[in-house]
């Protein structure tokens, strides 16, 4: 009995090890990130956005790659953040690593709490129930304007030195400091991000995420995975929102709103879901895309993004990202 | 009191007419269309542009706008929809929120943002000389038509040989078709009848909800919670989750004013949450 386990798990082990080998071009994507900082100094607010957005896609792709649920209101967790540490620069302290983990541990708690809403139901009903958490936040900050200042966003919130064993950076107009803070972020939530889906965890969430059913009759305990990677989901979007109120000094309602949702479900989609860098190339040519078009039309955006969807979606997400499959052969 | 359960009573009739084709759209082909609110929107702007610019009286809108949308609904799902019916529903969400931002950006391009007026007849303005109970013509109008218009439908459902057929193709498709039904056809005139009713609701509805671009994304929200409340299964449900929604928005914006939408939306997770095949779901469906 004893020895036909460990015959038996060996190899799943050594499979696990080879699945989880470094790849080159991961390698390349971490050296991309200090080079980008070091190339591009004139570019810095920029990178720094795409930094957040990448970040909060990353945090979508473990829900929606990994575990498979279809989420209409991730900013929830993005505004709630960004809420959390405005006001807790506000009105306690603006040391920034400090109100980050603030923040994080926020995002966490709700996302442990909004978790058991999703573990029932069909797709639908997820949606709803998503849509509806983010909507009730989006009404809450909207309404306690003694608190969060209401329709006109949370304003005067300064933000003190980064203190680092390195010394003290202040955050300036260029932005080269807050982008080299939130890729500081972004690395380490990636690089904590990728030991999760790894892990024998990761794989597992997989396993329910194809078939949820044969996950559960093979002994594993869906409900309790979903709450795992839905709360460390909830917390690595809450630093995005963090790093975004931190960077700008400000706080809107803009956080919570359905756009947010929507675009984060887009960036997510163009990178291609369930490969954890999704997130940060699909942030890189929806940024670089945004830019380029509100340049030129800057009011009617929106169109070229619906268009930009429906395209998408009709030619196949997955055969979008290989144009050398288009003009071939259906399968 | 009784005058604000009456507004209630015609703001839900309002979104059942709105939301009832996305419940066959939702119980027939399983597909999650977020943009059933741009031909709400489309049928609002029929009508205000009929109205405004060429001076058709506003009876003769309503027909227009419901066969107006109707067309349009049936070109979109034979050319843009049917394809979409397969995949996933992370593909679903996605395509119909992108058709929703072109609706949106559209009808700002061409029409302009500000919020449309329609003049109503008069009269249908002003309210009826009832003691103590304030009750707003246009709204009683709103109630009357929407009722017929639900009564039909069910008749539609449970007497005819359509509507048998529509209910075989919804409980299961594939045994539909193997007894040869035309599944595909029975929902493309399913699908334009349903935008054809959203599109007489948007016009019904442009005076009472308001009608800017941004409405598909505006009452989104409140669709889908009538199907998802509702349960896809019969029109009953959809009906009672309809009123419900009208009559708790209504008050709840009256006597609690500054927590707005967020007793609706709470109230929608906790449903959802305790049953999430809805309030009304046949037992033993799917």
């Amino acid at each position: 009995m004893n020895h036909a386990d460990t015959a038996g798990l060996a190899p799943t082990a050594r499979s696990l090890r080879v699945y989880a080998r470094w790849r080159w071009w991961e390698l390349a994507l971490y050296a991309a990130l200090p080079l980008s900082w070091l190339l591009l100094p004139g570019q810095a607010l920029l990178l720094n956005e795409i930094a957040i957005v990448a970040l909060f896609a990353v945090s979508l792709d473990l829900i929606l790659g990994y575990a498979g649920i279809v989420s209409l209101g991730h900013a929830a967790f993005f505004g709630f953040g960004s809420y959390a540490a405005a006001l807790f620069a506000k009105n306690w302290m603006p040391d920034p690593l400090t109100g980050l983990a603030v923040a994080v541990g926020a995002s966490a708690l709700l996302g442990l709490a909004t978790s058991v809403l999703i573990l029932r139901g069909t797709d639908l009903t997820r949606l709803m129930v998503t849509l509806g958490v983010a909507s009730v936040l989006y009404e809450l900050a909207n309404k306690l304007d003694t608190i969060t200042g209401g329709a006109d966003g949370l304003q005067g919130v300064v933000m003190g030195p980064l203190v680092t064993p390195f010394g003290r950076f202040d955050f300036d107009l260029s932005g080269r400091v807050a982008y080299a803070y939130s890729l500081l972020v972004l690395g380490v939530s990636l690089f904590v991000a990728r030991r999760i889906v790894y892990s024998p965890f990761g794989v597992s969430l997989q396993a329910l995420r194809d078939n949820r059913l044969r996950a559960a009759s093979i002994g594993l305990s869906v409900r309790l995975r979903l709450v795992a990677i839905y709360t460390i989901a909830a917390a690595i979007a809450g630093a995005a929102g963090a790093l975004l109120a931190q960077t700008s000094g400000f706080a809107s309602l803009d956080v919570f709103d359905f756009h947010r949702s929507a675009e984060v479900l887009l960036v997510l989609v163009i990178g291609g879901t369930g490969y954890l860098y999704g997130g940060v190339f699909g942030a890189i040519v929806f940024k670089l895309l945004h830019d380029l078009v509100s340049a030129w039309t800057p009011q009617y955006w929106n169109f070229w993004l619906g268009l930009f969807l429906v395209v998408l979606v009709l030619v196949g997400r997955d055969r979008f990202v290989r144009p050398w499959t288009w003009f071939g052969r259906k399968k | 009191m009784l005058t604000l359960l009456f507004d209630g009573i015609a703001y839900g009739m309002l979104l059942f007419v709105l939301a009832v084709g996305l419940a066959v759209t939702l119980g027939l082909m399983n597909f999650i269309n977020l943009a059933h609110g741009a031909f709400a929107m489309a049928g609002g702007y029929i009508t205000v542009l009929l109205m405004n610019r060429a001076g058709v009286p506003f009876l003769a809108c309503l027909p227009i706008a419901f066969v107006g949308t109707a067309l349009l609904g049936a070109l979109l799902e034979r050319t843009l929809y049917r394809p979409m019916y397969a995949k996933p529903h992370l593909d679903q969400v996605l395509f119909s929120i992108g058709l929703v931002f072109m609706a949106v950006t559209a009808v700002d391009y061409f029409v302009g943002s500000m919020q449309q007026n329609i003049q109503l007849p008069d009269w249908l303005q002003g309210r009826l000389p009832i003691e103590a109970v304030g009750i707003g013509k246009y709204r009683l109008f709103i109630i009357v038509l929407c009722a017929l218009l639900t009564v039909a439908l069910q008749w539609v459902l449970s007497r005819t040989r359509f509507g048998s057929r529509l209910r075989a193709s919804v409980d299961d498709p594939r045994v539909a078709g193997g007894l040869g039904l035309d599944v595909n056809r029975i929902f493309l005139v399913t699908f334009a009848v349903g935008s054809g009713l959203a599109g007489l609701g948007g016009a019904l509805g442009a005076e009472v909800l308001g009608l800017d671009p941004s409405f598909p994304l505006k009452f989104m929200i409140y669709f889908l919670i009538v199907v998802s409340v509702g349960g896809t299964t019969t029109i009953t449900g959809p009906l009672l989750a309809a009123l419900l929604l009208g009559i708790a928005d209504v008050a709840g914006k009256y006597y609690v004013p500054k927590l707005g939408a967020f007793i609706v939306y709470s109230l929608m997770i906790a449903i959802l949450t305790l049953r999430p095949q809805g309030l009304f779901a046949r037992a033993g469906g799917r």
